[in-house]
């Protein structure tokens, strides 16, 4: 499979174990990687929270990048920017006053061609080949997946599951060997870009989604977004639960279902210790 | 373009906010209820009553994370994510300063490194935070475990097509809502 990829901002900073942990399982399921030249930030809720043209012409950029550089399919692994460039092939698509001002800023065509994809849909995709290549299956470990919000809603926009009851997430849990737990939270916000503004309202939410994944049997939450992480994982010490909860990105999940060293997988950049997920009948990686 | 605030809002977004029955599912759902006057079916009543005044003076508005829910719940497509969009850039419009400081401070922080580079890096962004919110010490102590982890950026790489991104900023913000309304309507 081949596809182009926009990495967004975050995967070199923030969520660099989650590009690490990407390009690693990428060779073993057949997934070749183009990542698109001169790629330039999506915008994320910034540009949308100030000005509507902002937020579809930033994406936009992107796409037309794309088409030039021959990619019909694009991943998006980070969940905000799979949103905001799925959104912008949207709203170009259904609002010709929109597309108009957009075209008119753009230095090169854009045909809106491109199909934007998240990494837990193409994930989904490769279960045959995940399947075929698991070689420690993740037995007896339960996870709870959590969506967010944007790979989700609105579903005009992303399309690729149920925006209310998902299941593609548990679909590649599955084929891991893992066991998916059922929980409420799957779905809700983590508070996303307020983490900086409002760090009191995304510990609020955060120690909601992890409470119920917690009273839900979980030994690890699953998630594919860089702020979900982020909001979960680094602001987990401020809220004042009665045991950690491990949180690692699905491609770290299916990399170590492949066999791989967690080292190559970035487990060790996450503020909560990930050394309860990697499963105890595994021979121990050094390093 | 003068005219009443449901006009102008279905001429930004298209959407006639007299299909709202005020149901509420949209409020029930946003993961910022606790923390607001305002909540999504508030927005969509006050739009419907034109009552622009409403929203003067109240942070709710700032405070919505884009998180899509209430439009994704609404059973009758209204689509109170794109009103309450419309309605921040209306306000925004009318008082720069309406947005609580820290998220103001935040928005143009982040945007700001966009402009300038094409791409962010993390401590442009929370350096350029700091110095518009005046918190400047919060998160310090996170630093040293941030970059232990290799996680902070500290340079982003310049993109080449600066001029492009540097066009689409100056457009943008030589648009204001009424501007961006007379482009739509110019195309009738």
């Amino acid at each position: 499979m081949k596809l182009g990829y926009y990495p967004g901002c975050s995967m070199h900073g923030t969520s660099r174990e989650h590009e690490e942990s990407l390009l690693a399982i990428a060779k073993p399921l057949g997934l070749e990687l183009a990542e698109i030249e001169d790629w330039s930030c999506c915008g994320a809720s910034s540009a949308h929270a100030c000005n509507r043209t902002l937020a579809v012409a930033l994406p936009a950029r992107n796409l037309a990048l794309a088409e030039e550089q021959g990619h019909d399919r694009v991943i998006a692994p980070c969940a905000a920017c799979y949103n905001r460039l799925a959104m912008a092939t949207h709203e170009v698509a259904s609002d010709p006053q929109m597309a108009g001002r957009v075209r008119a800023v753009l230095s090169r065509p854009f045909a809106n061609r491109v199909k934007v994809l998240n990494a837990v849909e193409v994930l989904r995709e490769l279960v045959p080949t995940l399947k075929t290549n698991v070689k420690r299956p993740l037995t007896g470990l339960k996870v709870a997946c959590y969506y967010g919000c944007l790979l989700l809603r609105p579903a005009e926009v992303t399309g690729f599951d149920d925006p209310e009851d998902p299941s593609s997430m548990e679909e590649v849990v599955r084929a891991c060997g893992a066991e998916p737990v059922s929980w409420r939270m799957r779905v809700e916000c983590c508070g996303a870009g307020l983490t900086m503004a409002r760090k009191p309202s995304v510990v609020r939410l955060g120690r909601a989604i992890i409470s119920d994944a917690m009273a839900s049997g979980a030994d690890v939450i699953v998630v594919s977004c860089p702020m979900c992480h982020s909001n979960l994982d680094f602001r987990q010490q401020a809220m004042g639960l009665s045991r950690p909860m491990p949180v690692v990105y699905l491609t770290q999940l299916v990399g170590l279902a492949l066999g791989l060293d967690s080292s190559a997988l970035g487990l060790a950049r996450h503020f909560v210790s990930t050394g309860g997920v990697v499963p105890r009948n595994a021979a121990q990686e050094v390093g | 373009m003068s005219g009443r605030l449901k006009e102008r809002i279905r001429a930004m977004t298209g959407v006639n906010v007299a299909r709202c029955y005020q149901c509420g599912k949209c409020s029930a759902g946003c993961p910022m209820a606790a923390e607001t006057t305002i909540r999504p079916h508030d927005v969509m009543r006050f739009v419907m009553q034109d009552r622009l005044d409403r929203f003067l003076g109240d942070d709710s508005i700032w405070l919505c994370v884009g998180c899509e829910t209430c439009t994704q719940r609404c059973p009758n497509e209204c689509d109170p994510a794109k009103v309450t969009d419309a309605v921040r850039e209306i306000v925004a419009g009318l008082q720069p300063d309406a947005a609580p400081r820290p998220l103001r401070a935040f928005h143009e922080a982040f945007l700001r490194q966009i402009e300038k580079h094409g791409r962010l890096g993390e401590m442009g962004l929370i350096m350029g935070y700091k110095f518009r919110s005046g918190r400047l010490f919060s998160d310090v102590g996170a630093a040293p475990g941030m970059m232990s982890r290799g996680k902070l950026a500290f340079l982003p790489k310049n993109v080449k097509g600066l001029d492009e991104i540097r066009r689409i900023f100056a457009a943008c913000r030589d648009s204001g809502p009424e501007a961006q309304d007379a482009a739509s309507n110019a195309g009738h």
